[in-house]
Protein backbone atom coordinates (compact mmCIF):
# COMPACT_ATOMS: atom_id res chain seq x y z
CA UNK A 1 0.00 0.00 0.00
CA UNK A 2 2.81 2.38 0.97
CA UNK A 3 4.77 1.56 -2.16
CA UNK A 4 1.71 2.37 -4.34
CA UNK A 5 1.38 5.81 -2.65
CA UNK A 6 5.12 6.42 -3.15
CA UNK A 7 4.75 5.50 -6.78
CA UNK A 8 1.81 7.91 -7.22
CA UNK A 9 3.76 10.76 -5.56
CA UNK A 10 6.72 10.10 -7.82
CA UNK A 11 4.45 10.14 -10.88
CA UNK A 12 2.90 13.47 -9.80
CA UNK A 13 6.37 14.95 -9.23
CA UNK A 14 7.49 13.79 -12.66
CA UNK A 15 4.41 15.34 -14.29
CA UNK A 16 5.05 18.64 -12.47
CA UNK A 17 8.70 18.70 -13.55
CA UNK A 18 7.68 17.88 -17.14
CA UNK A 19 5.10 20.68 -17.15
CA UNK A 20 7.68 23.19 -15.91
CA UNK A 21 10.21 22.11 -18.54
CA UNK A 22 7.61 22.37 -21.32
CA UNK A 23 6.51 25.81 -20.09
CA UNK A 24 10.11 27.04 -20.09
CA UNK A 25 10.73 25.69 -23.61
CA UNK A 26 7.50 27.26 -24.89
CA UNK A 27 8.35 30.63 -23.32
CA UNK A 28 11.85 30.48 -24.79
CA UNK A 29 10.54 29.69 -28.28
CA UNK A 30 7.87 32.39 -28.13
CA UNK A 31 10.45 34.97 -27.01
CA UNK A 32 12.77 33.81 -29.83
CA UNK A 33 9.92 34.32 -32.30
CA UNK A 34 9.12 37.78 -30.92
CA UNK A 35 12.79 38.76 -30.71
CA UNK A 36 13.32 37.99 -34.41
CA UNK A 37 10.55 40.44 -35.43
CA UNK A 38 11.93 43.24 -37.58
CA UNK A 39 11.31 46.92 -36.71
CA UNK A 40 8.08 48.22 -38.19
CA UNK A 41 6.20 51.51 -38.61
CA UNK A 42 5.41 53.10 -35.24
CA UNK A 43 8.41 51.56 -33.46
CA UNK A 44 11.34 53.56 -32.10
CA UNK A 45 14.48 53.65 -34.20
CA UNK A 46 17.35 51.92 -32.36
CA UNK A 47 20.72 53.64 -31.99
CA UNK A 48 22.76 52.93 -35.12
CA UNK A 49 26.08 53.69 -33.42
CA UNK A 50 25.59 50.67 -31.18
CA UNK A 51 25.18 48.36 -34.18
CA UNK A 52 27.90 49.94 -36.29
CA UNK A 53 30.88 50.52 -34.00
CA UNK A 54 33.53 52.69 -35.62
CA UNK A 55 31.16 54.17 -38.20
CA UNK A 56 30.81 57.94 -38.35
CA UNK A 57 27.08 58.25 -37.73
CA UNK A 58 25.98 61.91 -37.67
CA UNK A 59 23.96 63.34 -34.81
CA UNK A 60 20.32 62.46 -35.45
CA UNK A 61 18.72 63.90 -32.31
CA UNK A 62 15.64 65.95 -33.19
CA UNK A 63 16.12 65.38 -36.93
CA UNK A 64 14.25 63.52 -39.64
CA UNK A 65 16.39 60.52 -40.53
CA UNK A 66 16.43 58.39 -43.66
CA UNK A 67 18.27 55.09 -43.13
CA UNK A 68 18.89 53.21 -46.36
CA UNK A 69 20.25 49.67 -46.69
CA UNK A 70 22.13 49.21 -49.95
CA UNK A 71 24.70 46.94 -51.59
CA UNK A 72 27.15 47.39 -54.49
CA UNK A 73 25.69 44.34 -56.30
CA UNK A 74 22.15 45.76 -56.23
CA UNK A 75 21.08 47.71 -59.34
CA UNK A 76 18.19 49.69 -57.81
CA UNK A 77 20.48 50.71 -54.92
CA UNK A 78 22.87 52.24 -57.42
CA UNK A 79 19.97 54.03 -59.12
CA UNK A 80 18.81 55.43 -55.76
CA UNK A 81 22.08 57.24 -54.96
CA UNK A 82 21.52 60.30 -57.21
CA UNK A 83 18.03 60.59 -55.69
CA UNK A 84 19.42 60.58 -52.14
CA UNK A 85 22.03 63.15 -53.16
CA UNK A 86 19.25 65.44 -54.45
CA UNK A 87 17.18 64.92 -51.29
CA UNK A 88 20.25 65.65 -49.15
CA UNK A 89 20.97 68.87 -51.04
CA UNK A 90 17.36 70.00 -50.78
CA UNK A 91 16.48 69.05 -47.20
CA UNK A 92 19.74 68.70 -45.19
CA UNK A 93 19.55 72.37 -44.20
CA UNK A 94 15.99 71.91 -42.98
CA UNK A 95 16.83 68.98 -40.70
CA UNK A 96 17.14 65.82 -42.78
CA UNK A 97 19.93 63.32 -42.13
CA UNK A 98 20.50 60.49 -44.62
CA UNK A 99 22.52 57.46 -43.54
CA UNK A 100 23.35 54.85 -46.17
CA UNK A 101 24.31 51.48 -44.72
CA UNK A 102 26.27 49.30 -47.14
CA UNK A 103 25.93 45.56 -46.52
CA UNK A 104 28.73 44.30 -48.79
CA UNK A 105 30.72 41.53 -47.15
CA UNK A 106 33.82 42.44 -49.12
CA UNK A 107 35.28 45.81 -47.96
CA UNK A 108 37.06 46.25 -51.32
CA UNK A 109 33.75 46.11 -53.22
CA UNK A 110 32.19 48.56 -50.76
CA UNK A 111 35.11 51.00 -51.15
CA UNK A 112 35.14 50.68 -54.95
CA UNK A 113 31.40 51.41 -55.13
CA UNK A 114 31.64 54.40 -52.79
CA UNK A 115 34.59 55.77 -54.77
CA UNK A 116 32.55 55.64 -58.01
CA UNK A 117 29.47 57.34 -56.54
CA UNK A 118 29.64 60.96 -55.56
CA UNK A 119 27.97 60.62 -52.19
CA UNK A 120 27.01 63.77 -50.30
CA UNK A 121 25.36 62.05 -47.32
CA UNK A 122 26.72 59.85 -44.49
CA UNK A 123 27.70 56.25 -45.17
CA UNK A 124 28.43 53.29 -42.91
CA UNK A 125 29.71 49.80 -43.65
CA UNK A 126 27.85 46.90 -42.05
CA UNK A 127 30.24 44.13 -43.14
CA UNK A 128 29.17 41.75 -40.38
CA UNK A 129 25.45 42.35 -41.04
CA UNK A 130 24.77 43.31 -37.45
CA UNK A 131 22.41 46.16 -38.36
CA UNK A 132 21.00 44.32 -41.38
CA UNK A 133 20.16 41.28 -39.26
CA UNK A 134 18.38 43.50 -36.76
CA UNK A 135 16.36 45.44 -39.35
CA UNK A 136 15.88 42.37 -41.59
CA UNK A 137 15.10 44.42 -44.74
CA UNK A 138 12.64 42.56 -46.95
CA UNK A 139 14.42 43.53 -50.16
CA UNK A 140 17.38 45.55 -51.39
CA UNK A 141 17.26 48.50 -51.10
CA UNK A 142 15.04 49.10 -48.08
CA UNK A 143 14.86 52.45 -46.33
CA UNK A 144 13.37 53.65 -43.06
CA UNK A 145 12.10 57.18 -42.65
CA UNK A 146 12.20 58.32 -39.04
CA UNK A 147 10.51 61.41 -37.58
CA UNK A 148 12.06 64.01 -35.26
CA UNK A 149 11.00 62.00 -32.20
CA UNK A 150 12.88 58.91 -33.41
CA UNK A 151 9.83 56.89 -34.48
CA UNK A 152 9.85 54.95 -37.75
CA UNK A 153 7.07 56.50 -39.90
CA UNK A 154 7.60 55.01 -43.37
CA UNK A 155 9.36 51.96 -44.78
CA UNK A 156 10.25 51.83 -48.49
CA UNK A 157 11.00 48.49 -50.13
CA UNK A 158 12.86 48.75 -53.43
CA UNK A 159 13.47 51.83 -55.54
CA UNK A 160 11.21 52.69 -58.49
CA UNK A 161 12.86 55.84 -59.85
CA UNK A 162 10.95 59.14 -59.99
CA UNK A 163 7.87 57.62 -58.36
CA UNK A 164 9.79 56.66 -55.20
CA UNK A 165 11.65 59.99 -55.21
CA UNK A 166 8.35 61.89 -55.25
CA UNK A 167 7.09 59.75 -52.35
CA UNK A 168 10.28 60.45 -50.38
CA UNK A 169 10.00 64.20 -50.98
CA UNK A 170 6.35 64.29 -49.91
CA UNK A 171 6.95 62.23 -46.76
CA UNK A 172 10.13 64.11 -45.80
CA UNK A 173 8.35 67.47 -46.14
CA UNK A 174 5.49 66.13 -44.01
CA UNK A 175 7.87 64.94 -41.27
CA UNK A 176 9.98 68.12 -41.37
CA UNK A 177 6.85 70.22 -40.90
CA UNK A 178 5.89 68.42 -37.67
CA UNK B 1 -0.89 10.95 -24.09
CA UNK B 2 -2.96 13.18 -26.36
CA UNK B 3 -1.88 16.22 -24.33
CA UNK B 4 1.80 15.33 -24.63
CA UNK B 5 1.55 14.75 -28.38
CA UNK B 6 -0.17 18.15 -28.79
CA UNK B 7 2.60 19.81 -26.77
CA UNK B 8 5.26 18.09 -28.88
CA UNK B 9 3.49 19.27 -32.04
CA UNK B 10 3.31 22.88 -30.80
CA UNK B 11 6.95 22.91 -29.67
CA UNK B 12 8.23 21.35 -32.88
CA UNK B 13 6.21 23.71 -35.09
CA UNK B 14 7.53 26.74 -33.19
CA UNK B 15 11.04 25.34 -33.32
CA UNK B 16 10.79 24.69 -37.06
CA UNK B 17 9.38 28.19 -37.64
CA UNK B 18 12.43 29.67 -35.95
CA UNK B 19 14.75 27.41 -37.93
CA UNK B 20 13.10 28.40 -41.19
CA UNK B 21 13.37 32.09 -40.36
CA UNK B 22 16.94 32.23 -39.15
CA UNK B 23 18.87 29.32 -40.58
CA UNK B 24 17.48 28.23 -43.90
CA UNK B 25 16.54 31.38 -45.80
CA UNK B 26 19.16 33.47 -47.55
CA UNK B 27 18.35 37.01 -46.50
CA UNK B 28 18.11 39.80 -49.12
CA UNK B 29 21.29 41.43 -47.78
CA UNK B 30 23.23 38.14 -48.08
CA UNK B 31 22.68 37.73 -51.82
CA UNK B 32 25.96 39.30 -52.96
CA UNK B 33 27.31 36.04 -54.32
CA UNK B 34 23.99 35.07 -55.89
CA UNK B 35 23.84 38.44 -57.66
CA UNK B 36 27.23 37.90 -59.32
CA UNK B 37 27.37 37.64 -63.13
CA UNK B 38 28.71 34.07 -62.84
CA UNK B 39 25.43 33.01 -61.25
CA UNK B 40 23.39 34.28 -64.18
CA UNK B 41 21.79 31.81 -66.57
CA UNK B 42 22.33 34.31 -69.38
CA UNK B 43 26.06 34.86 -69.22
CA UNK B 44 26.38 35.62 -72.93
CA UNK B 45 23.50 37.82 -74.15
CA UNK B 46 24.53 37.48 -77.83
CA UNK B 47 24.57 33.69 -77.68
CA UNK B 48 21.24 33.69 -75.89
CA UNK B 49 19.69 35.93 -78.57
CA UNK B 50 21.04 33.68 -81.35
CA UNK B 51 19.77 30.50 -79.67
CA UNK B 52 16.34 32.02 -79.11
CA UNK B 53 16.23 33.18 -82.71
CA UNK B 54 17.13 29.67 -83.91
CA UNK B 55 14.42 28.09 -81.81
CA UNK B 56 11.92 30.71 -82.83
CA UNK B 57 12.35 30.81 -86.59
CA UNK B 58 14.15 27.63 -87.70
CA UNK B 59 13.04 25.01 -85.26
CA UNK B 60 9.49 26.38 -85.25
CA UNK B 61 9.44 25.72 -81.55
CA UNK B 62 8.65 28.38 -79.05
CA UNK B 63 8.02 28.92 -75.39
CA UNK B 64 9.25 30.17 -72.09
CA UNK B 65 11.79 32.64 -73.38
CA UNK B 66 9.94 35.55 -74.92
CA UNK B 67 6.77 37.14 -76.19
CA UNK B 68 3.75 35.32 -77.64
CA UNK B 69 3.73 33.78 -81.09
CA UNK B 70 2.33 30.90 -83.09
CA UNK B 71 5.55 29.03 -83.86
CA UNK B 72 4.90 29.17 -87.61
CA UNK B 73 8.41 30.29 -88.40
CA UNK B 74 7.11 33.23 -90.42
CA UNK B 75 8.90 35.93 -88.44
Amino acid sequence: MISVKKQMNQNQNTILIMKNIIRTIMLGLVSMTLASAAPSVGQAMPKLSGMLPGAAIPNTAGKVVLVDFWASWCGPCKASFPCFNRLHQKYAGKGLVIVGIGVDEDPAKYQAFVAKQQVAFALAHDAKHKAAAFFAPSTMPTSYLVDRKGIIRYIHSGFKGAKTEAEYAKQIEELLAK
Amino acid sequence: MKFISRIILCVSSLFLCNCAEQLVRVQPYERGNLAGPLMSQERDPLQKAMTEHAYFSREASFGGGGVGGGGCGCN
